[in-house]
């Protein structure tokens, strides 16, 4: 579904990603997870069309996307949830998730808002309760749950989700992640850039490891998450095993 | 000073204080989608008033007054398309002179069209004063603050229920998460100043009649404009209207100070305010400290 190949990006003189290459299939989850610094933000901001790659290319349903603009990548089916959530804080909740069906063709939009915004109140039932409120009066939580909502109004057929568990309580983020396997059922295709790699292993069929722009490991979660290395790097050392 | 003295002053006020408003809500459109202050606003205003000048020798004023504006329109877009787009990359500073640019252009180009002279305008509907409470209104007055009404009223709605305003909004509230949700920055933008010229140019048409038009009457209003946009916070449409509406009741009452040669002071009230505002408290009465920190310069 997606394909990104050798892809550079930068900023003025720093290089950010070097040839960074991937693939998600249809119906994956796929997490890409790395230390702060790594590029995981540049790579997903790239994809979504933010920034433009210097070199290679991004390839959606067989369709070159790398030099195509944000808001045209988001009517071809990419959504970024962005890190930081990036609401309209002064706009309700409900003008927040009407905004999300932008990209949709205006015939449609009217019906595809209303069964597109029951899919969401099922999923987060709280933002029901909160529709009429400023968004930028909610909780971490339901900013989150927010922005996952506004990213799915569009219909994505690919979603983006950038450290979705960032600044939330551990118990909120598990939350967030409950519902990220609940979309999953459901046959959306995600690619998640998480710190929180054990949680996100645990949900994602395949994984792949960045370090300073370049991918130094991939493979299924399972590989990933029995990978010496790896856990030590990113799942922190268990203290009872001896390492050495 | 006696009452009715003190009621005549105020209807002056919110006579000259509606165009402020109107002017200071361009300003506004614009600097929330793309963050810039447009200084040819003031342009669109005398724009207004000549093209309803020369529509209204050849047809009735109910026709005139939608074409005029539909001409400003254009010219808002033009200016548009033709200055801001090409430097859409550039910085908010290099975009604030780019504007400057294009308003002495406009002065320019409406001077050679309409030569430097002048131009009135009949009254809206009869001259005859209106009495109330020993002091007397001008009907045009009541045309400027019924229009400033419908103006607002409008944009309140536009903004408020469909999509395209709550798009805009969106867009002053977080820019790149506007795009991506699809939204066309760029369309935006353009619609943005076609608004603002459309509202800068109700604006010249309703004042014209008191106040005459010639092509240098631009600046004075872009100022004002201008000053009651920060009066009341950059960015905040009830903070252009009671902007707006302070100053044009300050410089009138400022007229009426007793001191030789007060009147001549009056545009050196709105002058004030801005310095005073700009130093002491830049994000307006309306605005909050925190946002204004945010703002891109």
């Amino acid at each position: 579904m997606l394909r990104v190949q050798n892809l550079r990006t930068g900023y003025g003189n720093l290089e950010v990603l070097r040839n960074v290459s991937l693939h998600v299939d249809a119906g994956e989850i796929v997490v890409l997870i790395g230390a702060n610094g790594a590029g995981k933000s540049t790579l997903m901001n790239t994809i979504a069309g933010l920034l433009r790659p210097r070199e290679g290319k991004v390839l959606f349903l067989g369709e070159p996307i790398q030099s195509r603009r944000a808001s045209e990548i988001v009517s071809r089916g990419i959504s970024l949830v962005p890190e930081g959530r990036q609401l309209f804080a002064p706009l309700t909740v409900l003008e927040n998730l009407t905004l999300g069906a932008y990209s949709l063709p205006r015939k449609q939009r009217t019906l595809a808002v209303q069964g597109k915004l029951e899919e969401i109140w099922g999923l987060f039932p709280i933002l029901y309760e909160r529709r009429r409120q400023p968004a930028g009066t909610l909780s971490g939580g339901e900013q989150q749950m927010l922005a996952v909502g506004r990213a799915l109004m569009s219909r994505p057929k690919l979603l983006l989700l950038d450290e979705p568990s960032m600044g939330l309580a551990p118990l909120v983020a598990k939350e967030i992640f409950l519902a990220i396997r609940r979309l999953r059922e459901n046959g959306t295709t995600i690619l998640l850039v998480e710190q929180n790699a054990r949680a996100a292993l645990a949900i994602a069929t395949r994984g792949y490891v960045l370090e300073v722009g370049m991918i130094v490991a991939e493979g299924k979660s399972e590989e990933l998450s029995s990978s010496k290395e790896i856990v030590r790097a990113y799942l922190g050392k268990d203290y009872k095993e001896v390492w050495e | 000073m006696d009452p009715s003295t003190i009621l005549q002053y105020t209807f002056a006020g919110i006579k000259i204080g509606g165009i402020y408003a109107m002017v200071a809500l361009g300003f506004n459109i614009i600097y929330n989608t793309t963050g810039i202050i447009n200084f040819a606003q003031g342009e669109f205003v005398m724009l207004g008033g000549m093209f309803m000048v020369t529509f209204s020798r050849i047809m009735p004023l109910g026709a005139a007054f939608p074409i005029a504006v539909l001409a400003v329109v254009i010219v808002g877009c033009f200016l548009e398309r033709a200055t801001i787009w090409p430097a859409r990359n550039g910085s908010v500073i290099s975009l604030i002179m780019i504007t400057i640019g294009g308003s002495l252009l406009l002065k320019g180009l409406a001077m050679k069209v309409w030569g430097k002279s002048s131009f009135p305008l009949r009254h809206f509907s009869s001259e005859e004063p209106i009495k109330i409470l020993e002091a007397t209104i001008q009907p045009q007055t009541l045309w400027i603050i019924s229009v400033l009404l419908l103006v607002v009223i409008v944009l309140a709605l536009f903004f408020k229920f469909t999509l395209t305003g709550k798009a805009m909004r969106a867009c002053a509230a977080n820019r790149p998460a506007a795009s991506l949700c699809g939204i066309s920055v760029d369309r935006l933008v353009l619609l943005s100043f076609a608004l603002s010229a459309g509202i800068g140019a109700v604006a010249g048409i309703v004042i014209t009649p008191v106040t005459l038009v010639n092509y240098t009457c631009g600046s004075m209003y872009a100022l004002k404009g201008f000053a009651a946009a920060v009066l009341g916070g950059l960015g905040i449409s009830t903070g252009a209207v009671v902007g707006g509406l302070t100053i044009g009741l300050m410089e009138c009452y400022g007229a009426a100070l007793p001191f030789q040669g007060a009147s001549s002071y009056k545009d050196g009230i709105a002058l004030l305010v801005l310095l005073i505002f700009l130093c002491a408290k830049p994000s307006g009465i309306f605005g909050r400290a925190a946002i204004s920190e945010l703002k891109r310069f």
